[in-house]
């Protein structure tokens, strides 16, 4: 072994270090870090001056309002409904809930084509739901509301996978003893089971939030992409690119890396905290003579 | 299927609903039963109404419609670009996630949190910027255009940056699955095959594999979903050519703004029967995991695709 690898790795008498890490970076470098690092270098060419009057022409700082606007309803929703359906997936047995709970992937093996046309047709005015919602005056199709429908659609998962191993794990001992101690179930719900489980529902939501951010295929089918209205910025990045007008379309798109690394570096501090916070739990409840029980 | 599990007697329940739980750690059954309707309304609105109103378009016009949009030579092209994008994006990122997992979990050097998150990168990157940065690259604007143009490569606007925009955006998958399996594993197996004798290779072949198999074959298959399914960032490259770049979805967006809407959702009612194969495979290699931990194995199941 060269000394260089000697230093960088702890000696181990597995083979196969320097050919897999090699490939790994080489490919990694190949098909992800040199493509990314075009588009920032795209940037530099750019004069601040253009950069600045693309990401806050009117039309584009309306697109970057309606995804982040749209994507926090679609993420709250699926915050509340989520963890209920996380909550009753885990915990009641009734028929058809292996089936329910293989269905709640749907959203991440469905093409977003087809999720986006599907969604569609469900909305518009003679659609299954759209003909019951249309008379009460609530447009979904071809309307910011479709926007947040089809972010609900993309965000659906996350929230409940994170959730449900959460809730697989959370000691029953613990709400026995509220419940002997004269908790109401309320009570126990309010300040012993959602405690433990908000950490990972804020997890969820804000996965949820970070993949709506960046969705296209399932959204641009039922907005109707009305200018000004219902666009949103992957869409002006694809209409510039039409105009040939890369600069732009490399402008707007900075601006979504941005924002969706920023979320990715608060899901892992949330990760972290959740963790540790997972890991004091379980040391306290070790030391505490009163969790011993049965 | 093991039938032994199906017929399985469960254990009787009240009412019908409610777990195995004492009274005292559970919701009334009135409760309950609200809490259940309204998880089966937001589930079968956001998740059923959905997926069979693909089917229910699809064959609005009887089979024979159905059928003929399927055999149009477009639609065929279509599912011939889509089986070819797949049949070379999935090896390429099985080989990498492979390499990746065995590199990350056998062996502790500097950096390797970092490796980590770099692998996880494409996917917080939107599709269409995933697209967008191949453009860059080998655009007619972009840096290596002008000399590709000069030796009459094509791209961008072709096959080849389709591949690569679907090798991009389904980069992680494998890698993902393999690592935190590799890592629950340890090297102790691998370690004691070493010691008698075994070569790298053989250790690999008939000590790891077996070990990741269930693993490997859940990543392989979220990542054949997402390389045959992805639309945003394919659709920046491929310039929609009729019958030359469109793959599947691209094929159903053409059809659906052509007002063509039974071959549109007969297409995509084929992408639709692919996700429910894709949901099936995962029920079934959790449910396997889950059987062999039963019967002694140490190995942690598959995590979600979150």
């Amino acid at each position: 072994m060269s000394p260089l690898l000697g230093r960088i790795k702890t000696p181990s008498v597995i083979p196969g270090f320097g050919l897999t890490l090699g490939f790994t970076l080489l490919y990694l470098s190949l098909v992800v870090l040199i493509p990314l690092s075009a588009l920032i270098l795209k940037t530099t060419e750019l004069t601040w001056e253009q950069f600045w009057a693309t990401v806050t022409d009117p039309r584009t700082l309306a697109a970057y309002k309606l995804s982040f606007g749209a994507s926090l309803a679609g993420a709250l929703i699926n915050l509340v409904f989520g963890s209920l359906a996380a909550w009753v997936l885990v915990r009641y047995r009734f028929i058809g809930r292996r089936v329910l709970d293989a269905m709640v992937d749907l959203p991440f093996a469905l093409p977003t084509a087809v999720a986006g046309i599907a969604l569609t047709t469900l909305y518009t005015e003679n659609g299954w739901l759209g003909r019951y919602l249309e008379p009460l005056g609530i447009r979904v199709a071809f309307a910011p509301l479709g926007v947040v429908v089809a972010l609900t659609f993309i965000g659906l998962p996350f929230v409940v996978r994170t959730l449900q191993p959460v809730i697989e794990d959370l000691d029953r001992e613990l709400e026995e003893a509220a419940a002997s101690l004269g908790a109401r179930r309320i009570t126990t719900l309010r300040r012993v089971i959602l405690p433990e489980l908000w950490p990972a529902m804020l997890t969820g939501f804000t996965l949820a939030l970070a993949r709506a951010l960046g969705e296209y295929g399932s959204v641009v089918f039922i907005s109707g992409n009305i200018v000004g209205e219902t666009e949103i910025p992957p869409l002006l990045i694809i209409m510039k690119l039409e105009e040939y007008d890369v600069g732009s379309a490399t402008a707007i798109a900075v601006v979504m890396l941005l924002a969706s690394f920023l979320l990715l570096l608060m899901i892992n501090l949330l990760q972290w905290w959740s963790a540790r916070r997972h890991v004091a739990a379980r040391i306290t409840l070790r030391v505490s003579p009163s969790a011993g029980g049965v | 299927m093991d039938t032994a599990l199906i017929l399985q007697p469960t254990k009787p329940q009240r009412g019908g609903i409610g777990g195995p739980s004492t009274p005292a750690t559970t919701e009334p059954l009135a409760v309950r039963g609200v809490l259940i309707t309204i998880a089966l309304v937001f589930l079968g609105v956001f998740l059923g109404a959905p997926l069979a109103v693909v089917f229910a378009e699809a064959f609005a016009k009887g089979t024979a419609a159905y059928w003929e949009s399927l055999r149009e030579p477009d639609a065929l092209a279509a599912i011939k670009l889509t089986l070819l994008t797949a049949a070379l994006a999935v090896p390429a990122n099985l080989v990498f996630g492979v390499a990746a997992s065995w590199a990350i979990a056998k062996f502790d050097f500097v950096g390797k949190s970092v490796l980590i998150t770099l692998i996880d990168l494409p996917f917080a990157v939107s599709p269409v910027i995933s697209g967008l940065i191949y453009v860059l690259l080998f655009g007619l604007q972009g840096w290596l255009g002008p000399w590709l143009a000069a030796h009459d490569i094509k791209i961008i606007f072709a096959v080849p940056g389709i591949v690569l925009a679907t090798i991009f955006v389904t980069f992680p998958f494998v890698a993902r699955e393999l690592i935190p399996l590799m890592q629950a594993q340890g090297n102790e197996e691998e370690e004691a095959a070493l010691s008698l004798g075994a070569s790298g290779w053989q250790t690999f072949r008939r000590v790891t594999l077996p070990n990741i198999k269930w693993g490997l074959l859940y990543g392989v298959i979220l990542c054949n979903a997402r390389a045959m399914g992805e639309f945003g960032a394919v659709s920046v490259v491929s310039g929609h050519i009729r019958g030359l770049t469109n793959t599947m979805p691209l094929h159903v967006e053409v059809l659906y703004n052509e007002y063509n809407f039974v071959a549109a959702f007969a297409v995509a009612s084929l992408l639709a029967v692919l996700a429910l194969v894709t949901l099936a495979v995962k029920s079934a290699v959790e449910w396997r995991y889950r059987r062999e931990l039963k019967r002694g194995g140490a190995t942690p199941g598959p995590g979600g695709p979150a």
